[in-house]
Parts: structure tokens; C-alpha cells; sequence
């Protein structure tokens, strides 16, 4: 029996998305409740975007149930989207206007009044540090002024909840980091953030609860933290060989390797135990050119469930 | 919706346009007010000296300016509403994705193509009122007469930019605006009437500009200018345009919403 909880943000069950014969989301199940950072992480194709379409109702329901703020998308998507703020993953902004402007028309488009557009669009300047860039044209800015401007339209609603689709594709990480400290600050102030990835890192900082989506579906669901326990050992150890051909490390390591995984340029250690790993494996006369112990990402966990990483 | 929601998404398109036009009219000038009043300099005043020299009783009972000016009028409102129907569109839907950011708000793909569609009657709007204060400068025609036109010119420019800016929004890329102006509109522009009257054609390419919808402005155009005009053909020529804007919004809907809501 589960406690009660607070009604979803989002309710999907069996959610699929078709385009022609090709099946972008397969029927897939997940809820997410107020307040939550929730992340698809996945690679690319693997059918994040179409169900961030079908959330922010631009993009109809092949099959299944979604249910956004306790409406049916399919019949009350207007005035769902009244109440979301969209960052998509290539920019949409107005070119001929300059940054002011786009979030003044763009808060027009959600009937509000002009005052109050210009009111608004001060406040979201001042949150995204683009004040000083108010009256400059949108074209020369920087990918990640210009990410952060799509950011502060999306709020101009004063949105329930936000969806992002790969909020720091492209951007430098001085550039990331930026956005991302913006949208903790969101979080923080109890805005539901959606986001889509193919950074485990962006995951493992913004993610409250994630899915990882593969091949159109759901592989696993859960707390970066709960993703990295159930699915990998507590460390690795990496280590480079001199040739790319990796020695034959069967019956080595004392019992300390849980898992291996062969890349092509290194091998991947699994272990709960990284320097005592590494010690054994001198012991053995076993002479990398370089190793290093760190702690199991999602990386890590996307590697296991799926063979492949996330970012080929 | 209500309908009152829906008029109110559908303005929402409109001032979005309107309020990036107040940035970019100063490019248009030419386009939408000049080129019309150079043709009717050259060819009405210039070449008109000449074929009313040989012709003193006039083209249809008038003198060629007379007889020409309307016929600008119309291909005016075809030209501009062409011009806002093709790259506007695609740099909406593919280039700026202004479109795309709008369907992410309560508006939807098809308050997008009205809207669209409501702009491009404005900016005809504004152009045929200009050519139609340069007739009545020119004596080409009388304030009255040039207010019956105005909705004549607007009706043609719908007629065009409705179905143009469905197959706008259907297109990947802007190659396909090239063969449309070369081998649809300005075949159209040279044929449909606008110079010389269709009973100079050929039989078969009388058939063929009669289907035109810009004949069927022209004549409306210039019957009302020449007082000339029959009424049975009017109303046909009005119901040929209305099917035309009906036809093509409704084909609108579906290639803004393919491309906008897929």
C-alpha cells in the first residue's frame, strides 16, 4: 500500500507516441508530483523530446492516458498550456525584437495586460541578469544569454511547471552552470521543473527523480543516488593500457571486481573498492599507463542497462 | 474554446505581427508602394501615350491608364499577399520558429494561420490604399469608386495568400517560392488581364486566365472603375475569390498543424 499523495503534476500510463510506423515512445508509465525535478535521461533518438511534446500538448497522444495538471491532454490542451512554461531545445525567439520585446508580445499570447507584461519582463530580466541587455537585439547575444532569455520568457506566465528540453545543449559550462544555479533557484521557489538530458551530470545536479528512456522506453526509474545503488557498484576504476588491447583480467583482482566493461580506449572496473582494486591488481604485476578511481555515475548505470554510453 | 477565446488567440497572432512590423515596415516600402505606382507611371503615362496615339477611342471606351490602373490594383494585392505568405511563413514555422514558440501558449496552430492570414489582409489592405490614393491623384478613378475597390483588392489578396500560405507551411525550404513566383504569379501578373483584356489571347489561354482568380479581381476592379460592371459576373467573380480564402484556410489549418503539432 502506498501512503496517500499529493495528486500529480503529470500522470502518464501506457503513453505512446507513432509517428507513421515508426514508435518514438512506447508505452510508457510515470507520475510526477509538485515540486519535483524530474528528468528523462537518455540518449539522443531515444524519445525524450516526443514525450516532452506530448506533456506541453503541441504534439497529440498516439495511445495511452497523460494527464497534465489533472487535465486530459487531448481535450483541454490550451488550457494546459496556459499554466506551462516551455523552454524548447533549439531557440525560438524573435530576431527582429529585441529582448525586452520577446517576452513582452510573448506575455501577450497569455492575455496578459501591457503594464503588467512590462512589469513581469523587468522582474525575469532581473533573474536571468539580462537587464543591461534589455534593449539589445537578440542576434548578437551569446548562446547561453540567449538560452537564459528563453528561460525568463517561459516564466512569463508564472508557470506551474516548466518543461526544459535540453537546457544546456551547446552552452560552454560557464554557460551551464548559470542556467543551472538559475533553475535551482526555481526549484527552490517550488516551480516543477521537467527536463530532458543526455548529461548525466545535468541529471545527477538538477534531477530530483529521473527515468531513463532507451529504444522508446522507460529502463529504469529513480533517485540519481537509488539509480547508482541498485544499478552500479560503489566505484570504478578506470584504467588505460599501453596497447589498446586490454591484458586478460579473468581471476585477477582478488574477487573485487564486480563487473567489467571494455570501452575502446579503456577498461571500466567495477568495484566497492577502487584503491584496494587497484593495489591487487600491482600485486598481480598488472601496469597500466593510467588509472583513476571515482565514484559510479549514471553514466555508469546507462552503460550497464543498455551497453552503450550515453553519448556516443 | 469560445468563439470569444478563439478571437481573442486569433488578435494575439495579428499584434505579434503588427509589433514586429513596427521594426521591419521600412524594408517593405518598396515592395508594397513604390513598385505598384512605377508601373503605373510607365506603363500608364509611358507606353499609354502610344496606344492611345493608335487607339483614340480608348480600350474599353477609356484611356489606357484609366484602363490599367485597376487592373495594378489587383495584381498589387496578388503581389503583396504573396510576399507575406512565403518567407514570413517559413521563417515562422523553420527559420525564427516564432510559430513554434506560439503554440507553446494557449494559441494553437490554427489561431496561427488565421492570424496569419488577418495580417496579410492588413498589410493589402494598407497597399491598395496607397495605390488607390495615387489613382485618384493620377484621375484614374474618383474617391466613391476608389472606396469600392478597396474590398475588391483585399477579397483578391486573401484569395491568394490563403492557399499560399498552406503550401508555405508544407514546404522544407524556400526553393519552391521560386518556381511559384516564376511559373504561377508572374504568369498570372502578365496574362490575367491586368494589361490588355483576356479577348487578346488566344482561345485555349482565354480558358486558362478565366481561371485565374486574379482575372476574376481584375474584372471585378475594373468594373467597378469603369462602371462596366455586370452584376451576375461580379457575384460570380466574389464567390470564385471567397472559395479560394475558404479553401485554402481550411488547408492551412492542416499544414500549419502538421508542421506546428506533429
Amino acid at each position: 500500500m502506498s501512503s496517500p499523495a499529493p495528486t500529480p503534476l503529470i500522470h502518464a500510463r501506457g503513453l505512446t507516441k507513432r509517428f507513421g510506423t515508426f514508435t518514438a515512445v512506447d508505452a510508457v508509465d510515470f507520475d510526477v508530483q509538485p515540486g519535483e525535478a524530474f528528468g528523462f535521461l537518455g540518449p539522443n533518438g531515444a524519445g525524450k523530446t516526443s514525450t516532452m511534446r506530448m506533456i506541453g500538448c503541441v504534439s497529440p497522444v498516439t495511445e495511452g492516458t497523460l494527464q497534465v495538471l489533472g487535465r486530459d491532454v487531448a481535450t483541454e490542451g490550451s488550457e494546459i498550456r496556459r499554466r506551462l512554461g516551455v523552454v524548447p531545445q533549439a531557440d525560438t525567439l524573435d530576431m527582429e525584437l529585441t529582448v525586452r520585446e520577446n517576452l513582452v508580445i510573448y506575455g501577450r499570447y497569455f492575455d496578459l495586460s501591457y503594464p503588467e507584461c512590462r512589469r513581469r519582463t523587468d522582474e525575469l530580466l532581473d533573474f536571468v541578469q539580462l537587464t543591461e541587455k534589455a534593449d539589445s537585439q537578440v542576434e548578437p547575444l551569446s548562446g547561453g544569454m540567449k538560452r537564459r532569455l528563453t528561460i525568463a520568457r517561459s516564466l512569463i506566465n508564472e508557470p506551474e511547471m516548466v518543461l526544459l528540453d535540453e537546457p544546456t545543449t551547446g552552452l560552454d559550462p560557464q554557460a551551464r552552470h548559470m542556467v543551472w544555479e538559475r533553475l535551482y533557484k526555481l526549484k527552490s521557489e517550488g516551480v516543477t521543473l521537467i527536463l530532458t538530458t543526455h548529461y548525466m551530470d545535468e541529471a545527477e545536479q538538477l534531477c530530483d527523480r529521473l527515468v531513463v528512456m532507451d529504444h522508446a522506453q522507460i529502463v529504469a526509474e529513480g533517485s540519481p543516488r537509488s539509480l547508482i545503488e541498485e544499478h552500479s557498484s560503489r566505484e570504478v576504476l578506470e584504467l588505460r593500457f599501453e596497447s589498446l588491447r586490454t591484458p586478460d583480467l579473468e581471476g585477477q583482482g582478488r574477487g573485487l571486481i564486480e563487473r567489467a566493461e571494455q570501452l575502446p580506449d579503456r577498461v571500466l572496473l567495477y568495484t566497492r573498492d577502487g584503491e584496494a582494486l587497484s593495489e591487487a591488481l600491482h600485486a598481480d604485476g598488472l601496469r597500466p599507463v593510467s588509472q583513476l578511481v571515482r565514484r559510479s555515475s549514471l553514466e555508469d548505470v546507462f552503460l550497464h542497462l543498455t551497453g552503450r554510453r550515453l553519448i556516443e | 474554446m469560445s468563439t470569444r477565446a478563439t478571437t481573442r488567440s486569433i488578435l494575439r497572432v495579428v499584434e505579434h505581427h503588427a509589433f514586429v512590423y513596427r521594426r521591419t515596415w521600412r524594408g517593405t516600402i518598396f515592395s508594397t508602394f513604390l513598385n505598384p505606382v512605377l508601373y503605373l507611371a510607365a506603363l500608364g503615362v509611358g507606353l499609354g501615350a502610344f496606344v492611345d496615339q493608335s487607339n483614340p477611342a480608348g480600350i474599353a471606351g477609356v484611356p489606357y491608364a484609366t484602363f490599367l490602373a485597376p487592373g495594378i490594383l489587383a495584381a498589387t494585392a496578388m503581389n503583396n499577399a504573396t510576399g507575406e505568405s512565403t518567407y514570413p511563413v517559413m521563417a515562422g514555422i523553420r527559420w525564427l520558429k516564432t510559430y513554434v514558440a506560439m503554440v507553446f501558449s494557449p494559441l494553437d496552430p490554427r489561431h496561427v494561420a488565421t492570424g496569419q492570414l488577418l495580417w496579410t489582409g492588413a498589410r493589402v489592405t494598407v497597399g491598395a490604399l496607397v495605390f488607390l490614393a495615387v489613382m485618384v491623384v493620377f484621375g484614374a478613378t474618383d474617391v466613391p469608386h476608389a472606396l469600392l475597390m478597396l474590398p475588391v483588392a483585399v477579397l483578391t489578396g486573401l484569395a491568394f495568400a490563403a492557399p499560399i500560405q498552406a503550401f508555405s507551411a508544407a514546404q522544407t525550404n524556400d526553393a519552391p517560392f521560386a518556381t511559384l513566383f516564376r511559373f504561377v504569379i508572374m504568369p498570372m501578373f502578365i496574362f490575367s488581364g491586368t494589361f490588355f483584356p483576356i479577348s487578346q489571347l488566344p482561345d485555349l489561354l482565354q480558358v486558362v486566365a478565366f481561371a485565374t482568380p486574379l482575372w476574376h479581381g481584375v474584372n471585378l476592379a475594373r468594373g467597378l472603375a469603369l462602371g462596366t460592371l455586370d452584376p451576375a459576373m461580379a457575384l460570380i467573380d466574389a464567390a470564385y475569390l471567397s472559395v479560394f480564402v475558404v479553401v485554402g484556410l481550411w488547408w492551412s489549418f492542416r499544414t500549419f498543424s502538421a508542421r506546428l503539432a506533429e
